[in-house]
């Protein structure tokens, strides 16, 4: 059964008397564990999709199911539900929380969101902090640690409720070439570890070619390419 | 809820400079409050004892139409045997009452032997008087105070011996008319000199009920006024309104009310001060609670402003609205919180200090009355309940505006 599945999925945004086709009635289906890139010009939609198939914004057309839930017609706090439960997100700004932790950052969604129990709680941010390499820097707070190291911190906080689907918008756009490509690496090995679907909008093409399924879109319609080289020729 | 109060407190940790003058107008709101109450309801408490335990008692007891005259102190409208006898079983019945003092009030002449002035008096049977009054003895700033004072003495108030240079152990006279318009005279060995003291009756002598009686060659029991003293001072509404009901339903031949019942508010002037210092206080925690409100909100507003794209990240990991919404009045509840303990132990701390330093001021003719602030649990815990109660209010319009933010327009937010 697929992960994320959009049958004629549209998103018409309102200004005034001004309709603005974002996403205009799109299929696609992701399957479990899939290793996934939305590429595009600036404008073209991908973050709109991301934000659809992450529950944060809800469509206007079509059906989108994801793991399993019709997403259409939730309210805001089954929307806020669905998200603590299924989907975790990966920030270009990091958007770690700056009094916070690196242990605290990634221990609020079991806090906040998910409410686990102190023990189990303290098990899964260290396994997930040993899972991203960041078990030095526990008590460091964001200010104190590198933009690389803060990205690692918000894959394992994306990581820690046992999302079956991380998005990730413009994951490496604010780091350097070599960080980018440690924190795409170490995306890959989150997924093969704990069998997590990734979905990325991106610009960066070590992004694209460490895809393993690619949609570009374009002016809001998609077309899915095979392989990474036919997406991206950076 | 725990959680969301450790992450509050870390979030007040942000701006902490912010945080700190917030509470501190806090602190300087709460204390205002409490020092407030703390002086003027120990300046209230000091007057309204000095009233009730040495001039007039809890409340009173005259002959219908007495008090309206009492200018006058009308002979022709005391309370006669029978009446008093009835006032004097009632009193008796009734479990609140500590004591009574049956007192006439007289004006009469006072002369030194070569000067003459007028004088007000209270005659009054001196056991009663000072069970009733027991501020009164000490009211005597030079003679003995032991027993008040005995037939043919006389307490005179300390005006009228600086004004007419007479001191302890001298003679005087008193000529007095009597209801009939009889005029009698009557020496008097000065026992001592009165203190006075702010409201009626604070510039009366004092002599002997029986010495009184002679004087006025009266025939018979008659009293002008029944001072009484309850147990507990907060009784005073429903015993006087107890006593007035049972006093209502006795009627004379016409028909007509015998007696009227006044408490001490209705004697005297300084119950309007004592009701213009209560309106203070309220018009002073009105301004504490614009000063609470209007800090914590501009705080607060701040606080969801500054905090937009965080407040996107928070609600796309999952956070439901209602959490966010806690998370920022939890946020103003701990800094109302913040600024009340402190406010509150620097208030307790300075009433402490102006304890132990002992002020004193003057009011009216009175000097060096003792400055002595105290402050009751009820009335602190009011103020820590408000201020906390405000500043959960003033949380809540930007705490309900940050749980209604769409996450992707505040995500985008710069």
């Amino acid at each position: 059964m697929a992960l994320v599945e959009a049958v004629h999925l549209e998103k018409t945004y309102k200004t005034g008397e001004i309709e603005t086709k974002a996403i205009r009635g799109v299929d696609f289906t992701i399957e479990p564990g899939s290793f996934v890139s939305f590429i595009g010009p600036s404008g073209s939609g991908k973050s709109t999709l991301l934000n659809l198939i992450g529950c944060l914004d809800p469509p206007t057309g079509g059906t989108l199911t994801v793991a399993g839930q019709n997403i259409r017609g939730l309210d805001r706090r089954q929307s806020a539900d669905f998200r603590g439960r299924n989907i975790g997100f990966v920030f270009q700004d990091f958007n770690l929380i700056p009094v916070l932790t690196v242990y605290e950052n990634v221990e609020y969604p079991l806090l906040m969101v998910r409410r686990v129990p102190p023990a189990e709680r303290k098990k899964r941010v260290l396994e997930l902090l040993e899972a991203v390499g960041m078990t030095d820097q526990v008590d460091k707070y964001p200010g104190q640690i590198s933009g690389g190291q803060k990205q690692r911190v918000a894959v394992a906080r994306a990581l820690v409720t046992n999302a079956r689907l991380v998005l990730a918008d413009e994951p490496t756009a604010n780091l350097d070439r070599e960080t980018a490509g440690r924190i795409i690496r170490l995306m890959k090995k989150m997924r093969d570890e704990f069998k997590t679907t990734f979905i990325f909008s991106t610009h960066d093409p070590r992004v694209v070619n460490n895809a393993e399924i690619i949609f570009t879109i374009e002016d809001g319609t998609l077309r899915q390419n095979s392989h990474p080289e036919e997406g991206f020729h950076g | 809820m725990g959680n969301l109060i450790k992450i509050a407190a870390l979030n007040l940790t942000r701006y902490k400079r912010r945080t700190l003058l917030t509470a501190m107008l806090i602190t300087l709101g709460v204390m205002a409050v409490l020092l407030f109450v703390a002086v003027s309801g120990s300046f209230k408490a000091l007057m309204v004892g000095q009233i009730t335990d040495s001039m007039l008692g809890h409340f009173q007891i005259h002959r219908k139409g007495y008090v309206a005259s009492i200018d006058n102190l009308p002979l022709n409208r005391n309370l006669n045997e029978q009446q008093v006898q009835k006032m004097k079983e009632i009193l008796a019945a009734e479990p609140a009452v500590a004591s009574y003092s049956l007192r006439i009030k007289l004006g009469a002449m006072f002369s030194n032997f070569s000067e003459t002035t007028n004088i007000r008096l209270n005659a009054v049977l001196p056991e009663q008087e000072a069970e009733t009054m027991p501020l009164l003895a000490g009211r005597i700033l030079e003679g003995d105070q032991t027993g008040l004072l005995n037939r043919g003495e006389i307490l005179i108030p300390e005006l009228i011996a600086m004004g007419m240079k007479v001191k302890v152990g001298d003679t005087i006279v008193l000529v007095a008319t009597n209801k009939e318009g009889s005029v009698n005279g009557q020496p008097f060995v000065v026992r001592g000199v009165l203190e006075g003291i702010s409201g009626p009756g604070g510039r009366d002598g004092v002599i002997h009920l029986e010495d009184a009686r002679t004087l006025l060659r009266m025939e018979g029991v008659e009293v002008s006024e029944i001072a009484v003293r309850l147990k507990d001072i907060a009784l005073l509404p429903r015993v006087a309104g107890r006593i007035q009901s049972e006093l209502e339903a006795l009627t004379n031949r016409e028909g007509k009310t015998v007696f009227e019942v006044h408490s001490w508010e209705k004697l005297s002037p300084f119950y309007n001060i004592a009701k213009m210092i209560d309106l203070m206080t309220f018009f002073i925690k009105i301004m504490l609670v614009a000063i609470v409100l209007v800090s914590i909100m501009n705080v607060m507003i701040m606080a969801v402003y500054e905090r937009i794209n965080e407040i996107g990240t928070i609600a796309a990991i999952g956070t439901r609205p209602n959490r966010i919404m806690a998370l920022f009045v939890f946020e103003g509840f701990l800094l109302g919180v913040l600024g009340t303990l402190i406010g509150t132990g620097l208030s307790l701390a300075a009433i402490g200090i102006l304890n132990r330093v002992r002020l004193t001021f003057d009011f009216g003719r009175q000097a060096g009355l003792v400055l002595a602030p105290t402050i009751g649990i009820a009335d602190v815990a009011t103020v820590i309940l408000l201020v906390i109660a405000i500043a959960v209010i003033a949380s809540l319009q930007p705490a309900f505006k940050a749980a209604r933010m769409d996450p992707i327009t505040a995500l985008r937010h710069v």
